[in-house]
């Protein structure tokens, strides 16, 4: 996984709420077998004026310009505001995906669905919980102000906004290390491979039927 | 010893590990798999030269992408067979307990065939790379959805790391009315407590009407948790829990199912225990529900009408029921039972068990589709569920009602194979989630229950299904 540790970066507002994976990445395109590549598919329906098919080129379609990710001013933008709940409905991955792949690093809001968010720190993918206030103020700022960016530090865990007011954010302490440093879940879990073992034969004698 | 919450004792019950944060590993006892969220992980596995752990914990099936009609021709779709067919070939080098392949007699959605193989046992954790694995948990399993990169790591690793959930008890008592059934409860659970709702808890139903509820009840409720923001729900076990796995393909038998049996009735929150959260409800004023937005908690009572935004004080909130309305193609206060609808879907992980078809064929029997509908599919959870259903004749009456009888499989849930809705078109459908574009790019979806659903169709619009004699 690629390790996130700081980033200032173009900010870009998605102004509703409940946002659900299957707006962020249609059921269409979970058909690859794929990781990668997901970016152009990113709020498909949203984004183009037709309907998108895998496999296609998307250079050529038309684009709906009132989409905010389609106006001028928010292209390159690495951070995504939020509002609540984003991320709602299915556990496709295939969301955070779109998100990294578009060139999101950061999503800020005031709260996201469990699974969405979850599955976020497997792809070097930061989401932020900040109280709602905050949230409406960054919207404000961001709304009022072209190139508006924000400076995010996961080591200090504090946002930096342009006026100089600093945010402090939390996550939890594990998650916030495996981020950092980029770290594979699976090998951090195999150094604890004894006591997996321990554990399930302890089952094995006690729930002898999960075993059949 | 102190009293425990159901979730308290399966989670205590499968730890393995925690960090000084309080992330924990967690022991996983069922690992069911399907198509779409699954090549990745096998890919991943074999890129970093890794052997799935337990081999035997894994139960699969192919159920998003497959067709539901002429399986004579296989599957039409290039990307689809090839996503497939991938799980076939993943299987077939990996291992599992069991696979249920296309066209397979028990082939069908994840989540009505692992209960009804006997897969999904009391006390198991259970985990599938799909949102709706909450459905397990009206047997009293810690059951929930994961992403891809999880779904590698419990193959990997037979455990996933979590954070222990705060409880919440959603305790619905009362009689429910004649003609409301589960899918109008947990409908209006979520209309109370909203799609956040439930954000960061595992959610335990419980009072008598969860209790007089039948296990595909149950499903129906816990299958929708998620819907209100909970990745688990859960049920306590009771004798129709036990009743319904006695003699299941992978039930325990003999010696062990006693012992099964004896741990089973432990699982229950204990007299006293305590949970984070307390939501009740009263069975008895449930109504038929019917959504009308494009959020599962955007939802009303047959007898009610569209809300108008204007009374809407919080901003965000306005804004998301006006662009709702406008994109179903809906005005305020229009009464609900004046929405016509062009299409009807009974299906779905959350009702397409023998007790939903029977609810909708009870209705069907002996009427016919409005000229108005379009298409009503009829498609069932399972080949198991498809093959009792046509011994009680329930494909007739469907038949005979101008519905169409299918394949088994996840069909206009989602959409992800040839069965869609059209831009613009407006179903009833019993599934579970009324997004934008979720049954077809610019489709307008309201969720109802099966009978509400058959109403609908007879109808040619919503139509209150108490009012039917």
């Amino acid at each position: 996984m690629k390790p996130f540790t700081k980033l200032d970066g173009l900010v870009a507002p998605m102004d509703r709420a409940n946002v659900d994976t299957d707006a962020i990445i249609p059921k269409q395109f979970l058909k690859s077998i794929k990781r990668s590549g997901f970016g152009p598919n990113l709020f498909d329906e949203w984004r183009y004026m037709d309907v998108g098919q895998p496999g296609e080129d998307n250079s050529g379609r038309p684009k709906n310009p009132d989409f905010v990710l389609n106006q001028p001013r928010y292209q390159g933008a690495q951070v995504l505001l939020t509002r609540d709940n984003f991320g709602c409905g299915s556990s496709r991955e295939h969301a955070p995906w779109a998100l990294e792949d578009f060139g999101f690093r950061v999503l800020i809001g005031p709260s996201f669905a469990d699974i969405f968010f979850n599955n976020c720190f497997k792809n070097g993918l930061l989401p932020i919980k900040l109280a709602a206030d905050e949230v409406d103020a960054l919207f404000a700022q961001c709304h009022a102000t072209i190139g508006y960016r924000l400076n995010v530090d996961l080591d200090a865990m504090t946002i930096t906004r342009p006026d100089g007011k600093v945010i402090p954010f939390d996550v939890d302490p594990f998650r916030r290390e495996c981020l950092l440093n980029g770290w594979d879940d699976i090998g951090l879990t195999l150094r604890h491979a004894d006591k997996i073992r321990d554990f399930e034969a302890r089952r094995r004698i006690d729930q002898p039927w999960l075993f059949a | 010893m102190q009293a425990q919450t159901l979730y308290e004792k399966l989670w205590s019950s499968h730890v393995v590990h925690v960090e000084d944060d309080g992330t924990a590993l967690i022991y996983i006892d069922r690992h069911l798999v399907h198509e779409v969220t699954s090549p990745q992980a096998f890919e991943g596995l074999k890129l970093a030269g890794r052997k799935p752990w337990r081999v035997d914990s894994i139960v699969a099936t192919a159920d998003h992408n497959t067709p539901t009609d002429h399986w004579d021709k296989g599957i039409q779709d290039p990307v689809s067979r090839q996503q497939v067919e991938t799980l076939d070939s993943n299987i077939r080098e990996v291992g599992a307990l069991a696979y249920f392949p296309f066209k397979d007699a028990r082939q069908g959605i994840v989540h009505v065939i692992g209960p009804e193989n006997g897969a999904t046992l009391p006390g198991m954790t259970v985990v599938c790379g799909d949102s709706h694995t909450s459905t397990h948990g009206a047997f009293a399993c810690l059951a929930h959805g994961i992403g891809t990169s999880e779904v590698e790591h419990v193959m990997a690793t037979q455990c996933l790391l979590q954070k222990k959930s705060k409880t919440m008890l959603i305790r619905v008592d009362g009689k429910l009315g004649a003609g409301v059934t589960a899918k109008d409860v947990v409908l209006a659970i979520i209309g109370k407590i909203g799609t956040a709702g439930g954000t960061g808890y595992a959610m335990e139903f419980g009072g008598s009407a969860i209790r007089s509820l039948s296990m595909e009840g149950r499903m129906t409720i816990c299958n929708m948790a998620i819907e209100a923001g909970a990745r688990a729900g859960l049920v306590a076990v009771d004798d129709q829990t036990i009743a319904y796995l006695k003699d299941r393909p992978f039930s325990p038998r003999g010696e062990n199912w006693d012992r099964a049996v004896e741990y089973w009735r432990t699982l229950h929150s204990d007299d006293g225990a305590v949970f984070d959260a307390v939501v009740e409800l009263d069975a008895a004023q449930i109504k038929p529900q019917v959504t009308w937005g494009t959020s599962p908690e955007m939802v009303a009572a047959i007898d009610g009408t569209v809300p108008d935004p204007a009374l809407e004080k919080d901003p965000v909130k306005r804004e998301g029921m006006e662009r709702a309305l406008q994109y179903m193609g809906l005005t305020p206060r229009t009464p609900i039972n004046k929405i016509a609808i062009d299409k009807v879907f009974i299906g779905s992980c959350t009702n397409s068990r023998i007790e939903d078809l029977r609810a909708a064929a009870a209705v069907a029997k002996g009427r016919r589709k409005a000229d108005n509908v379009k298409l009503v599919l009829v498609v069932p959870g399972s080949g198991l569920v498809k093959r009792q259903a046509e011994a009680e004749g329930l494909d007739k009456v469907f038949v005979a009602a101008g519905f169409e009888w299918r394949e088994p499989g996840c069909s206009m849930c989602l959409a992800m194979n040839a069965d869609r809705l059209e831009p613009g078109e407006r179903c009833a459908s019993t599934s579970n989630r009324n997004f934008e574009g979720r049954q077809g790019a610019g489709g307008r979806t309201h969720l109802v229950s099966p009978a509400m659903a058959a109403a609908a169709a007879i109808a040619g619009h919503f139509a209150d299904v108490r009012e039917l004699a």
